[in-house]
């Protein structure tokens, strides 16, 4: 029974990593209907940025990171401006498309930038068993990942506070909720894009320093987007929540599925199966578990 | 055009209703394929030949495959190469355990399997549409590579998933030197296409898109979803398939499953994009420039003495940008700026 725990805590704050990054695709989402392939690529580019200014020009981690935060600021303004600027009024799948080519120029310029090895990433907390559950319940839950899971929780809290009581936020939800009448009441569109662009850079960078510090800034990184995909069609598009929630649900069941069924098929499942797990989940509720009912008219 | 279909009276339905109305164009088409047929084979080097033209013309099916679903049927997938995937290993199986098995019956049957699997994960996309189909169908991607690394049978019982693929055999004449090679491709993925052509030209094509244009409103006015959809997802699943198996047979000899990644996915979608959504000549120019588009930056990047890391960093980069590119310029692709080319022509040297 206690291995089973530790299973299911370890995949729920594993979960809690695959939701951080995709809070950053449903901050874009909800605001400007652009789904961000490129999450993944910002989650690299970032942890990258941060870790090559360390190893190559000796700044200690604490000016890194405020450095790295204008840079990715730097780089939501940009991207408003080159990208979607122009593509104001296409259909959301050229929009998409277009950010899987920016994936792409992302992956391509921090590797030109910053040279294409692994790098490690030292971040003061230590990966080691919590001495109390330990103690009283035998059970092994690392220290690093509960850390992990409380800093999350702490962005989550900051970021549901900006939505609900600051003047941005309810612009955002303005935004979000139609483009049109937005701009009609006099809500800076274009402003107000470069905002959640940088917000969702800033959520890349915490994803990029946790999941870094976890597995090594490597290009692997660009693939955790790929998993808060499967994330995101459970929990719905445009809800932080049900990021959260969907994170929670892909991670548990997918290390226990990994535990309890890969021995049965050769291992490896973790690869499809929370794909597989949100495809028959989509069967039945086609919006998410807290998405908004898509009502489709003539 | 420089050339204007004036003098060209039609006077039966039929002559109305083909494929390439004007006779010019006809022409033209005819000398572009005793070209492709006659004359790449006779002058062209085995590089060329090997190492641009077959990966073109696969990757040129591949993509049509994918157009079909997504640019005609408005179903957005990220699992071409699985489909490709399936398509090359049922080939190879059907070589492999049926003795006498023809080579071109194998390839048809390893595209029927491709549009079977197809049809299985194509059912999400009558609950779903848009974004969360894409991400379904990544479902298929991990899966199907998945099942090939883990179920021997499917291998052959090879190490790891890696086999080699059978000689190349019709009738007794093997298909050996890459001139013969490039004439089997040349030849079925020609017919493939004009196959695909008149397909959307039919009541097959037109029900894709109206499904494309507004599903509810296509339900409405009598498409059933259902079969549209699915029918959709198994032709573009079969011309992958067989694309697959040409990848496969007549390029690369050796494959294995990883062959056939997301990466590969993305590549056909790009090609797509950058060749036009919703057309078949722009299938073929997609690939083409996704194909040659590395070459060149190669060829420059050596020309510079650029160090190999950096330039393929900057292919990346240049890939990217090109697509960004290639949307906010013209959505319609390479495909378009040719029709709006040809209209210019058309009209010169009097435009009003």
């Amino acid at each position: 029974m206690n291995f089973f725990f530790e299973v299911l805590i370890g995949g729920l704050l594993s979960g809690i990593m695959y939701a951080l990054v995709a809070i950053g695709f449903v901050l874009i989402y909800k605001a400007s209907g652009v789904f961000n392939f490129a999450q993944g690529a910002m989650v690299f580019f970032a942890a990258l940025t941060c870790v090559g200014m360390v190893d190559k020009w000796g700044v200690p981690m604490w000016v890194a990171i405020p450095l790295t935060i204008v840079v990715m600021v730097a780089l939501g303004l940009a991207i408003e401006k080159v990208v979607l600027r122009p593509l104001v009024n296409q259909p959301e799948i050229t929009l998409f498309m277009a950010t899987i080519g920016l994936a792409f120029f992302i992956e391509g310029l921090a590797q030109l930038l910053w040279g294409s090895q692994v790098h490690k990433l030292e971040l003061p907390i230590e990966d080691v068993p919590l001495p109390y559950l330990m103690e009283h319940f035998n059970i092994i839950v690392s220290q690093f990942d509960v850390t992990a899971a409380a800093i999350c929780a702490i962005l989550v809290t900051a970021l549901a506070l900006l939505f609900s009581k600051t003047k941005v936020g309810r612009a955002l939800r303005a935004v979000a909720d139609d483009h049109q009448a937005a701009l009609a009441v006099g809500i800076p569109l274009q402003r107000i894009w470069a905002i959640v662009w940088s917000v969702a850079g800033l959520v890349a960078l915490v994803a990029g320093l946790l999941w870094g510090a976890r597995n090594g800034v490597q290009f692997a990184l660009t693939f955790i987007a790929l998993k808060a995909l499967p994330v995101l069609i459970l929990g719905g598009f445009t809800s932080v929540p049900g990021a959260i929630m969907g994170g929670l649900i892909i991670g548990a069941s997918e290390k226990l599925a990994e535990v309890y069924l890969g021995p049965l098929v050769g291992g490896g499942i973790e690869g499809w199966f929370p794909y597989v797990l949100a495809l028959l989940f989509l069967l039945v509720r086609p919006e998410g578990l807290f998405g908004e009912k898509i009502i489709r008219r003539i | 055009m420089l050339y204007r279909e004036a003098g060209q009276f039609k006077t039966s339905y039929q002559s109305d209703n083909q494929i390439f109305p004007i006779r010019q164009d006809r022409i033209a088409l005819f000398a572009l394929l005793a070209a492709a047929f006659v004359g790449v084979p006779l002058f062209a080097s085995p590089y060329l030949l090997s190492a641009i033209l077959i990966p073109f013309l696969i990757f040129a099916l591949a993509a049509l495959g994918l157009n079909i679903l997504t640019g005609y049927c408005g179903q957005l997938s990220l699992g071409t190469a699985a489909f490709m995937a399936v398509g090359a290993y049922a080939a190879f199986n059907f070589v492999a355990r049926v003795p006498g098995m023809p080579l071109l019956v194998a390839f048809i049957l390893g595209g029927l399997c491709a549009a079977a699997v197809g049809m299985v994960f194509g059912l999400p996309s009558l609950r779903v549409r848009g974004f969360y189909l894409a991400a379904s169908t990544l479902a298929t991607q991990f899966f199907v590579v998945w099942c090939l690394t883990k179920i021997p049978y499917l291998t052959n019982f090879s190490s790891s998933g890696v086999v080699t693929v059978q000689k190349m055999q019709i009738l007794g004449y093997s298909f050996e030197t890459p001139n013969s090679k490039y004439v089997l491709v040349l030849a079925i993925v020609a017919g493939l296409a004009l196959l695909a052509k008149n397909m959307i030209r039919s009541n097959v094509g037109r029900s894709w898109m109206a499904v494309r244009d507004m599903d509810v409103a296509a339900e409405v006015i009598g498409f059933r979803p259902l079969r549209t959809k699915l029918l959709a997802f198994a032709v573009s699943s079969f011309y992958c398939g067989v694309a697959g198996a040409l990848y496969a047979f007549a390029y690369l000899g050796t494959v294995e499953p990883e062959a056939y990644n997301l990466d590969l996915s993305f590549r056909i979608l790009f090609m797509i994009i950058i060749g036009g959504v919703g057309s078949v000549l722009g299938s073929f120019l997609g690939a083409a420039f996704i194909v040659l588009l590395p070459v060149v930056l190669n060829i420059v990047g050596h020309g510079l003495g650029l160090p190999t890391s950096f330039a393929s960093n900057l292919e990346l980069m240049v890939f990217g940008a090109l697509i960004i590119f290639f949307l906010i310029v013209e959505p319609h692709g390479l495909a378009r700026l040719w029709q709006v080319g040809k209209e210019k022509l058309r009209l010169w040297p009097f435009p009003h």
